[in-house]
């Protein structure tokens, strides 16, 4: 069977683009959700642990924040993506995509709560007593002069955070959801052919995992331009 | 020099401050008491080690003392209902390393206390921004970012910011320590002016002579205590603790 044969056969026979196309509309919608859950979430997790690392206050709080970071980044995607389906939402009947919305999320959060945390912890402790001794209390200090900064310098580790989300949701295929891994393979079952599908579901990832880069680097280069 | 009201601004009683690890204790402030009044332009000079910035950061709660009472206008701020972010407000502190906002125009790290902090519209605080730019030579500045500034500007930008929310007293914590040499004197410059606009100033330095010109007190400080206060010219013709003598020995 000769390129064209195939290519007609797996892509264009019974509309089975469909599969590749429908499956990338997840991946990307997975993805940008589980994003922004996951900044929103990892944010909150990171001002926690600074809070308590700077002053000494919501230890309670720190210590869940600590375990939960622990537990998610010691522990494999796949595995939360199944606990959150299988043991969470065992006996509620919520759409696949909802599911992969929060395990994605959650498990970004993780993540991102170590890149801002780190961020903050970079900026100068001068910076902190500069805000302090003009009378600012923490929280403003933090949200004047401590966050814009910090945030400023994680912006491309959080972009690279979301190019490895957009390959991690991968993983979607195990609890059936419709995602651009899962289309190829659908359709390789179908066609008994697996190099185009596959192959064409890689490439796809790539282009996607590009497209993003040049954008990191692109907000890279402008924030270095603006660099004060 | 004069005092304009009895009551001192700041009265230190009794400060000590320890700082705690794992392994030990170590203090760093023993019983320290002293004064200062309105218009006081005070020094504070001693070898490495002393404690006098940490004595400097006590009295705005950069650091927290162990004990004793810091009374500034009249109120025990190391009582715990005391607001240190309001008391914060009327202590001016500049730092060795300035420690201006990077993000921030010159003319924003000015303004962001006066506005966020006093209720200042924008056109009021930069009012009040301006008229201290150009006493600090810097107005031409205001749209500049702190890392297109020299050391020295940068100073007495930091300066300028501290004075934008009208203290009673400001704190310099040894503020020309991180210049080069050819920037020192216009630092100096600025707060020379201050000193005589009647200023409150307790003052951190390893400027010997400068401290001598400005200064109406000067403290020695060593072994954690103050050792020695008098008036610039007994200071240092006069010394008569030993440590001081062998200090100045070594300084000049």
């Amino acid at each position: 069977m000769g390129l064209k044969e195939n290519f007609y056969l797996n892509f264009i026979k019974d509309d089975r683009y469909m599969y590749l196309l429908s499956g990338l509309g997840n991946t990307l919608l997975i993805t940008i959700v589980a994003v922004v859950v996951g900044i929103l979430l990892g944010f909150l997790l990171a001002y926690i642990r600074t809070t308590y690392d700077k002053t000494g206050r919501w230890k309670a709080a720190n210590l869940f924040a600590h375990f939960y970071i622990t537990v998610i980044r010691g522990t494999p995607m796949v595995l939360q993506l199944l606990i959150v389906y299988f043991v969470i939402f065992a006996s509620v009947n919520v759409p696949k995509i909802i599911v992969a919305f929060i395990a994605f999320g959650l498990n970004s959060a993780a993540y991102v709560a170590e890149i801002i945390r780190a961020g903050i912890m970079s900026i100068d402790e001068g910076q902190f007593e500069a805000g302090a001794s003009l009378g600012f209390s923490y929280t403003q200090t933090m949200m004047y002069f401590i966050l814009p900064q910090a945030i400023k310098n994680v912006l491309p580790a959080l972009g690279n955070e979301m190019i490895v989300l957009l390959k991690e949701t991968s993983v979607s295929g195990y609890i059936a959801m419709n995602d651009l891994t899962r289309g190829a393979d659908i359709i390789r079952s179908q066609t008994y052919s697996a190099f185009m599908p596959l192959i064409m579901a890689a490439a796809i990832y790539l282009f996607f995992v590009l497209i993003f880069d040049s954008l990191v680097k692109k907000l890279e280069r402008n924030l270095q331009n603006s660099d004060h | 020099m004069t005092t304009d009201t009895n009551r001192p601004l700041i009265e230190v009683r009794h400060l000590c401050k320890e700082f705690h690890n794992s392994r030990h204790d170590m203090e760093v402030l023993h019983d320290i008491s002293v004064n200062f009044y309105q218009g006081d332009v005070a020094f504070i000079v001693g070898p490495s080690g002393a404690g006098k910035s940490t004595f400097l950061r006590c009295l705005n709660h950069l650091e927290e003392a162990t004990s004793g009472e810091i009374l500034f206008e009249g109120v025990n701020t190391l009582d715990a209902k005391v607001d240190i972010d309001a008391l914060r407000q009327k202590m001016g502190m500049v730092f060795q390393q300035f420690n201006l906002f990077p993000h921030l125009s010159v003319m924003s790290n000015l303004t962001i206390g006066p506005m966020k902090l006093q209720g200042l519209s924008k056109e009021e605080a930069e009012e009040r921004a301006i008229k201290l730019l150009k006493r600090v030579k810097l107005e031409d500045r205001a749209a500049s970012y702190p890392n297109q500034l020299s050391g020295g500007q940068k100073q007495r930008i930091a300066i300028a910011r501290s004075l934008c929310m009208e203290p009673d007293v400001m704190l310099f914590d040894e503020p020309t320590s991180a210049l080069d040499p050819e920037m020192v004197g216009e630092v100096l410059e600025v707060m020379r002016e201050l000193a005589q606009d009647k200023m409150t100033m307790i003052v951190v330095t390893h400027e010997m002579a400068f401290a001598r010109e400005v200064a109406n007190r000067i403290l020695f400080m060593a072994d954690k205590q103050i050792l020695e206060e008098n008036d610039p010219d007994n200071f240092f013709d006069h010394p008569q603790n030993e440590r001081l003598r062998a200090f100045l020995d070594k300084m000049i």
